[in-house]
């Protein structure tokens, strides 16, 4: 374990000094970055175990919009309003979950169920525009000046670090989830479920502790974006568009690993910005047109991310140094 | 006609033959015998294709087989009646019977092939239209066998046809290899069955973990101590 | 009784023909080739494009525009399968359907690049039919009646052809198939080039109806999805069934309420189900 830790120190020790040589822009991207990857994490806690969910739009809806709604309207800061967003996409995923998971709507059955929830919520918040402001979105009300109690800050220096503290969180919640006992039987029921249940698991119960979390932390991870942009969109916070893109993300980072879903936010933050810098909003969908792409060749040929195929690489690099020696 | 020449063939790092060579004269019927788990249904799935070969040669009246997927060995003239008979439950009889005639050479000749099927097999005549998976299981041994005709197959080889049915239904099935034979077809026949197979074949093969133990006529593995000890138990 | 109640419910009922022809495609591929072409809705897309370009910016004759799609989007079919599906026909199913979820971004992504996203109609105005009090849109009535044809001919092809009667063979048992001498991998092209066309035929039905525009597909793909879960994956006959038993949920709740609080119905409903008939709706 020592060999994992020094260079995470090390990263975060660049991470905590980095935001002094760098500009807004600069940090307006690590920002993003760092709460996507949180978001990337969360999808991955239980993509791992091969519980693939392509409705992880809906938990950042929900988490988003419920923090900005209990704001505007009954004036109720983040720190109560991102919890009970929270809850709701907790209480989502239990409802989801719990009926999926006790009849076996496993694969192919799950995968479209949540396709179509992450539809169903953004059609809710659609049709709820007297509130939500529809497709045009909504914007969270300002108070003006940076304040720790809206977890409103005019400065991205704040942001960043609030950021970079809940990416770190993230990391934990990984982390935890990695060594806990509910690997081995979550891994067991990615395996054979019905083995799994033979040999004493409660099969149920296990896939809707890793759902709960993800879903949390999805959900936490929306709101906190909402309150960072100051801006909600249904388009990015729900729907089939954004659950793909996490989807892609984390495959192409890498779901197996702890850094792997970070990777891909590096990966489709700086796609995106590169296009937009190189071609301006001239080309409306080419940096979604190059991830499906790249999401099609991923799966083909890399299913195990950047960081799987580069762990596979230095693990049999190392193999034969030590061969030779 | 069939020739198997030092066959060797596995599932990933096990193997299950060693070594194999046998063969089947043209019109003669020959039987492998042996315990679960010897490797028969290896045998039969290397010979039709759907399991590859190791090492060794397979032959059809000179062809070389090996390497042929199995979609295509059954163009050479090897149709297998799989274990457990594998009917497309879903399908009607006539329906599974169609399907055993699906290669292009057969496909022309449907209709009489279906006759002449029916002919053989008047039973399934009678429940052409009903659904395979709600026949006996005698039935569908029939329906099973009726299919792989279908092709006018040079060999046929069945993969423990007695293989959970009723005795009574496994007097009826062996009734059935015999009018096969009486028919003029080649088989070859795997069977944990010894008592019941060496009363149909002219000769059988011992295997015994993937490799084959003994050999000879019918008549000589019936009388031999060791078969019947450990087979017949008598 | 209430009149628009009425057209609500035969509204219903014609969408529900074209619904079922997608899920009847869906059903046939995963039936098959046991994967869910999640970009589905999105070939629709494609297919109502070539009709927009071909018909409304080239000028030629509707039905031959339509043909074009049918056959264009069978081939597309073909490709999704060469390019995408083959490769990692042995790897996790779960593989295969997410990376026909990247062909939906690309797809999606793609027809916004090229087009933009402007709503476009090809411009064909069709009679309303009164019987009664009662409006029936023509090209709505069209669209079912087509929709059932291109049902009954899947039909008879899957009863009556050798072909037909492998693909539904291989459904009820995958491995011994090389033994009928069928190459599993020629009956899984030629299910998607079927599969392909059925979408490429819903197309010609939906560009009658709708503009079409690149997010055209999210409008049916996840109500296709729920109707083929609903009715059991692969089960054609279940398919057939919850389509039109969706449909009428979101044409009377789209009446009563709106077309988005509808879909939200639809999806509440799917999970009430599915809490009570876990294997869709006709299983035992």
């Amino acid at each position: 374990m020592m060999t994992i830790r020094w260079p995470l120190a090390l990263l975060f020790a660049v991470l905590l000094l980095l935001p002094l040589g760098l500009q807004d822009y600069l940090l307006h991207m690590a920002i993003q970055i760092l709460i996507w990857g949180f978001v990337y994490t969360g999808w991955s806690v239980m993509g791992r175990f091969g519980q693939v969910s392509l409705g992880h739009g809906a938990f950042l809806g929900v988490g988003a919009y419920t923090t900005a709604l209990l704001w505007n309207n009954f004036g109720l800061v983040p720190w109560i309003g991102i919890p009970i967003g929270v809850a709701f996409a907790v209480l989502l995923a239990l409802v989801i979950g719990y009926p999926c998971f006790r009849l076996k709507v496993v694969g192919h059955y799950f995968a479209l169920v949540t396709l179509a929830l992450s539809q169903v919520v953004l059609l809710s918040i659609v049709a709820a525009r007297d509130i939500t402001g529809g497709s045009l979105g909504m914007t969270p009300n300002s108070v003006g000046q940076s304040s720790w109690l809206a977890l409103q800050f005019t400065s991205k220096m704040h942001w960043y670090f609030v950021a970079l503290a809940v990416w770190a969180f993230g990391l934990w919640v990984w982390v935890k989830v990695d060594r806990g006992m509910g690997r081995a039987a979550m891994e067991a029921v990615s395996e054979d479920e019905t083995a799994a249940a033979a040999v004493g698991i409660n099969v149920t119960r296990e896939k809707l502790r890793v759902t709960v979390i993800s879903a949390a932390m999805t959900a936490f991870g929306g709101a906190l974006f909402g309150q960072y942009q100051m801006y909600l969109n249904p388009e990015t916070l729900s729907g089939i568009g954004v659950s793909l893109q996490i989807v892609f993300a984390a495959i192409a980072g890498g779901m197996y690993s702890l850094l792997g879903p970070t990777v891909g936010a590096l990966l489709t933050i700086a796609l995106t910005e590169g296009l937009r810098i190189g071609f301006g909003t001239t080309l409306i969908g080419a940096a979604n047109t190059i991830y499906g792409i790249l999401l099609i060749l991923f799966i083909i040929f890399m299913p195990r991310g950047i960081t799987g195929f580069f762990g596979a690489w230095t693990k049999r690099r190392a193999a034969t140094a030590a061969a030779t020696t | 006609m069939l020739q198997l020449a030092g066959v060797s063939a596995g599932y990933g790092s096990f193997q299950a033959l060693f070594d194999v060579s046998l063969d089947v004269g043209a019109g003669e019927a020959v039987g492998v015998i042996g315990p679960n788990g010897a490797g028969k249904t290896t045998l039969m799935r290397v010979i039709s294709g759907m399991l590859p070969v190791r090492a060794g040669r397979i032959d059809l009246e000179g062809r070389a087989l090996a390497g042929m997927p199995a979609h295509r060995v059954i163009g050479e003239g090897i149709a297998h009646v799989p274990e457990n008979r594998r009917l497309f439950p879903g399908l009607t009889v006539e329906e599974n019977l169609r399907m055993g005639a699906y290669i292009p050479s057969a496909r022309q000749h449907v209709r009489e092939r279906l006759e002449w099927v029916y002919e053989l097999f008047p039973r399934l005549k009678e429940r052409r239209d009903q659904i395979a998976g709600t026949l006996s299981g005698g039935e569908q041994q029939m329906c099973a066998i009726g299919r792989a005709l279908m092709s006018k197959p040079k060999i046929l080889l069945m993969d423990e046809p007695s293989a959970g049915l009723a005795p009574l239904v496994v007097q009826q099935v062996f009734g059935l290899v015999r009018r096969i034979r009486e028919e003029g077809f080649t088989v070859l026949i795997v069977e944990q069955n010894v008592q019941q197979v060496l009363e149909v074949v002219d000769r059988a093969y011992l295997l015994e973990v993937g490799r084959i133990r003994l050999s000879g006529s019918a008549e000589e593995l019936k009388n031999n101590d060791f078969v019947r000890q450990a087979y017949m138990g008598i | 009784m209430d009149i628009y109640l009425v057209e609500a419910i035969i509204n219903g009922i014609l969408l529900g023909g074209v619904l079922a022809l997608l899920a009847l495609g869906l059903n046939l591929i995963f039936g098959v080739v046991d994967v869910v072409w999640i970009a589905y809705a999105e070939m629709v897309m494609v297919g109502m494009y070539v009709i927009y370009w071909l018909h409304a910016y080239y000028g030629w004759p509707l039905p031959l525009a339509c043909l074009v799609a049918v056959i264009g989007v069978g081939l597309l079919g073909i490709l999704v399968h060469l390019l995408i599906i083959q490769p990692i026909l042995g790897s996790a199913p779960i593989n295969q359907l997410l990376a026909t979820g990247g062909l939906l971004f690309f797809l999606q992504s793609f027809a916004t690049l090229l087009f933009g996203t402007d709503f476009r109609n090809i411009g064909l105005r069709m009679p309303i039919i009164e019987i009664g009090d009662i409006f029936i849109s023509f090209s709505r009535l069209i669209a079912f009646c087509v929709a059932l044809a291109g049902a009954v001919i899947l039909y008879f092809f899957l009863s009556r052809t050798h072909i037909g009667t492998a693909i539904r063979a291989i459904s009820q048992d995958r491995e011994i198939m090389g033994l009928m001498g069928v190459d599993e991998r020629k009956v899984y092209v030629i299910t998607s080039a079927v599969g392909g066309s059925l979408a490429g035929l819903a197309a010609c039905l939906l560009v009658l109806q709708y503009d079409v525009h690149p997010f055209i597909g999210l409008s049916f793909g996840p109500i296709t999805f729920m109707i083929c879960v609903l009715g059991g994956l692969g089960n054609m006959i279940g398919g057939f069934v919850a389509a039109f038993l969706m449909s009428q949920i979101i044409s009377v709740g789209g009446y009563y309420f709106s077309i988005e609080l509808s879909y939200v119905f639809a999806f509440l409903f799917f999970i009430v189900l599915m809490f009570i008939r876990p294997q869709g709706i006709l299983a035992k």
